[in-house]
């Protein structure tokens, strides 16, 4: 039995009249202690999928299975706990007005968990940090420090399933990488399943097992990153992303403009 | 706290704002001080020395029925600040409360309190307290009462307004996905963000509850004679204007010199809090 | 190559509350008829120096260099009115996110239109005519279509594409391009790079182009230039990036995911006190 299992999941945007599917029938499932990828453009509604699987966008329709147990538009306070997220933009993820340990503390104190000052050291531990972060504000620390705090907030609750919406994409390589190794780290120490949100093919090869591209709503391919990796698919939109991905290169722009010609003649 | 730190220094580098500050100061330590720095009983009547221009021993002249003017207006300060220190006391939270829940809640909920929000500010707020006055009865404090009902809706709107921008980021959004109440997010993660537009509102508003209080007093809806208040004194000055122009001036002056100085206040308070003037 | 734009000791001071930042120091490069890159994270100076050529720096800065000079002419002498001139004439900029660039309450073409009108003297049928033209040559496939969209019709690339019409109209001989991709998608992204390729390859243009992307720079570049904390670290033949010198560029390369070398942890740069003498 999968750990995570998403069926036939429809996320629609706008009124009536202009009717926008967000998310068009994807399903797929996670083993336990499994990390997933999706990758695609801005737009192909991989955001929009954490959103639901977390409990933040309460209007979707399929099913969203949890260890077994079906998951509503409302959640109860144990389910909030299993699934944790972290964002994007560390710069607007954190309450600019509390401390790291007001931050820390406050879903310990929604879930009325004891022995907060521990916790809070330990989580602060776990993501590299050291005590001294405590009473600090997040104006006064760098993005790979403030991301660091929004995993260990994310990790607090000590989840089941984490889901990573982008969690580097706005910070630079040298610190994408502490932040990659982090999480690779707590996943491994914890025996977390991860569920990553990415428009960077090689942040998802590189953090992930299984991997799903999405295109405009729809899930096109699920492959391993090991076939990705070795550039062993066949579906043209995947592959074009691929190389896309790889760099710039001239005669692939040539022949996509020649294709794009033939597609419009 | 390094925040607030800044902030006030920036305030301080504000020529204008700390102009606001002192005057605002000064009229707090005066209204505290009012029995020790009145020279007379601000009720005390000597029909011989009535009329008196300002002279060593009336800095501010005499009225009709020899009280000493300056007693008077240092005494109005306490009514002055009892009146501005009520109304933000009343409207600030009442405001605060009704904007965040329904900036925060949404729908049903949003409507109805806007909709109540809008039929109060589809009315001047001075004509809107005149009929509350009116119906209260004359007196000062249903003169507070029937201000702080006109001045509410302004701090509903702000803090909606500043609440539906909190409310879409993602701090907010990882706070429910803890589990975290719709009170507890509304008072620990919102309403603390509301706070700096709230201040600069309040200071700002300050200025224009002076007025109002100042125009019942003189419409002799406010406090009522013989109290020291600045309207009602300006009210019963205004008859001599012409031949005893120190009786309605220097009440006029206490009027314009605080409202003025809560509106420069405000300003500088608006831009000392400004998170972007880091 | 004999260089259309050179930069020589470029130096980028601002004041802050805390004290004086020394955001460019002593910068020096060349850009001929090719495609130069600066690359480097947020923070190495970048942006500061690409802006400093054009002294279009944010207010209180303090811009100070040996030589900045187009062709023959010494930019560092010329008047306000004259860099006027040069900053719409001889040396185009794009940036990050066309949809800022662009007047959100003008048709797109007549804003290239109205662009071209500044530079020329022509009636407005020329200078559609002109709009439409400079529209196919960035390969836009409906150039009649898109004329009449407003900015927030049109999507990233597009716009992109719209943002460099407009800057070629007066014919540059430099465009400096301030992450001109990075808000775009890849596939997107090639596209619009193949314009800018074009245009260096057919039209003798020096591209100056600022970047975060290690990868993307060394694939579409020539020559790379590597910026850490104001200074040049490294420069070199973007082929030969992969065997960089420097510590830093190297700790760069290799904290990057690869899809060629997976590993089950990244290497972690470490920054060197000495980098910064």
């Amino acid at each position: 039995m999968s750990f995570l299992a998403v069926r036939d999941l429809r996320v629609a945007f706008g009124g009536p009249d202009d009717r926008n599917m967000a998310v068009d029938g994807v399903s797929f499932s996670i083993a336990e202690g499994e990390a997933y990828g999706l990758v695609g453009e801005s737009g192909c509604g991989k955001s929009t999928i954490l959103r639901a699987i977390s409990g933040l966008n309460a209007a979707w329709h399929g099913d969203i299975v949890l260890e077994g147990t079906a998951l509503d538009a409302r959640r109860t306070l144990a389910q909030y706990r299993r699934t944790q997220m972290v964002f994007q933009d560390p710069y607007a993820s954190l309450h600019p007005r509390h401390t790291v340990d007001a931050i820390l503390s406050e879903p310990l104190a929604i879930h009325g968990l004891d022995d907060a000052h521990g916790r809070v050291d330990r989580a602060l531990d776990q993501v590299g940090l050291g005590r001294e972060f405590r009473f600090r504000y997040p104006h006064q620390l760098s993005g790979g420090q403030r991301q660091r705090i929004a995993i260990a907030r994310a990790m607090i609750l000590e989840p089941r399933l984490v889901l990573l919406d982008e969690p580097t994409s706005a910070l630079g390589v040298s610190i994408q990488s502490e932040v990659l190794n982090v999480l690779t780290d707590l996943r491994r120490a914890n025996g977390l399943t991860y569920l990553l949100v990415s428009h960077d093919l090689g942040v998802v090869a590189h953090m992930c097992e299984r991997v799903g591209v999405m295109r405009q709503g729809r899930l096109v391919l699920e492959t391993d990153a090991a076939a990705i990796r070795a550039g062993a698919v066949t579906d043209p939109y995947t592959r074009r992303f691929i190389d896309a991905s790889a760099g710039y290169d001239r005669a692939m722009a040539l022949r996509w403009d020649a294709l794009e010609e033939e597609g419009a003649g | 706290m390094q925040r607030a730190w800044f902030a006030w220094l920036r305030l301080l580098r504000n020529p204008l704002a700390a102009t606001g500050l002192a005057i605002v100061v000064a009229l707090v330590a005066v209204a505290i001080f009012a029995p020790w720095i009145a020279p007379q009983d601000p009720f005390a009547q000597d029909l011989a020395q009535r009329l008196r221009p300002p002279s060593t021993a009336h800095w501010f002249g005499t009225d009709q029925v020899g009280r000493d003017l300056f007693s008077r207006v240092v005494h109005g300060s306490r009514i002055t600040l009892f009146i501005v220190a009520l109304v933000a006391v009343i409207v600030a939270p009442l405001g605060l409360a009704i904007g965040t829940i329904a900036g925060y809640a949404g729908g049903m909920v949003d409507t109805a309190l806007m909709r109540l929000t809008d039929i109060f500010l589809a009315f001047p707020g001075l004509i809107l307290a005149l009929a509350f006055v009116a119906a209260l009865g004359p007196g000062l404090v249903n003169a507070v009462i029937a201000i702080a009902l006109t001045q509410w809706p302004g701090f509903a709107r702000l803090a909606r307004a500043e609440t539906l921008v909190i409310r879409s980021s993602d701090y907010i959004a990882a706070s429910r996905i803890q589990g975290a109440s719709a009170a507890r997010i509304v008072l620990r993660h919102v309403v603390p963000m509301c706070m700096p537009s709230v201040i600069v509102r309040t200071s700002l508003s300050m200025a224009g509850v002076i007025l109002t209080a100042a125009g019942l007093g003189f419409l002799g809806l406010g406090a009522q004679p013989p109290s020291p208040e600045w309207g009602a004194m300006l009210s019963s000055g205004r008859r001599f204007l012409i031949d005893y122009w120190w009786m309605p001036t220097f009440p006029g002056l206490a009027i314009m010199s605080v409202s003025l100085a809560f509106n420069l206040l405000g300003d500088g308070l608006r831009d000392a809090l400004d998170p972007r003037s880091e | 190559m004999e260089p259309i734009l050179e930069v020589r000791d470029l130096h980028v001071r601002f004041a802050t509350p805390r004290g004086e930042v020394h955001a460019v120091r002593g910068v020096g490069f060349g850009v001929g008829r090719e495609k130069v890159g600066i690359v480097g994270e947020s923070g190495s100076g970048k942006s500061m120096t690409g802006r400093a050529i054009l002294r279009i720096t944010p207010r209180g800065c303090r811009t100070s260099a040996a030589r900045i000079a187009l062709g023959a002419e010494n930019l560092l002498a010329a008047s306000e009115r004259r860099m006027r001139e040069i900053r719409g004439r001889r040396v185009s900029m794009i940036l990050q996110d066309p949809r800022f660039s662009l007047n959100p309450v003008m048709r797109v073409g007549d804003q290239v239109a109205e662009s071209y009108l500044v530079h020329h003297r022509a009636s407005k049928r020329e200078a559609r005519e002109r709009a439409l033209d400079m529209f196919s040559q960035v390969r836009i496939r409906e150039p009649r279509r898109v004329y009449d969209l407003y900015p927030h019709e049109v999507s990233g690339g597009m716009g992109q594409r719209i943002m460099i019409a407009m800057m070629l109209i007066p014919e540059p001989a430099i465009l400096i391009a301030d992450e001109p991709t990075s808000a775009l998608d890849v596939t997107v992204r090639t596209q619009v790079l193949a314009i800018l390729d074009d245009l260096v390859t057919r039209r003798g243009l020096g591209l100056l182009f600022i970047s975060h992307d290690l990868n993307l720079v060394s694939t579409f570049c020539d020559r790379v230039l590597v910026m850490y904390a104001g200074r040049i670290v490294e420069e070199c033949l973007a082929a030969d990036l992969e065997n960089a010198r420097h510590p830093y560029t190297r700790g760069l390369l290799e904290s990057m995911p690869r899809l060629d070398a997976p590993r089950e942890r990244l290497p972690v740069l470490k920054r060197d006190p000495a980098w910064l003498e």
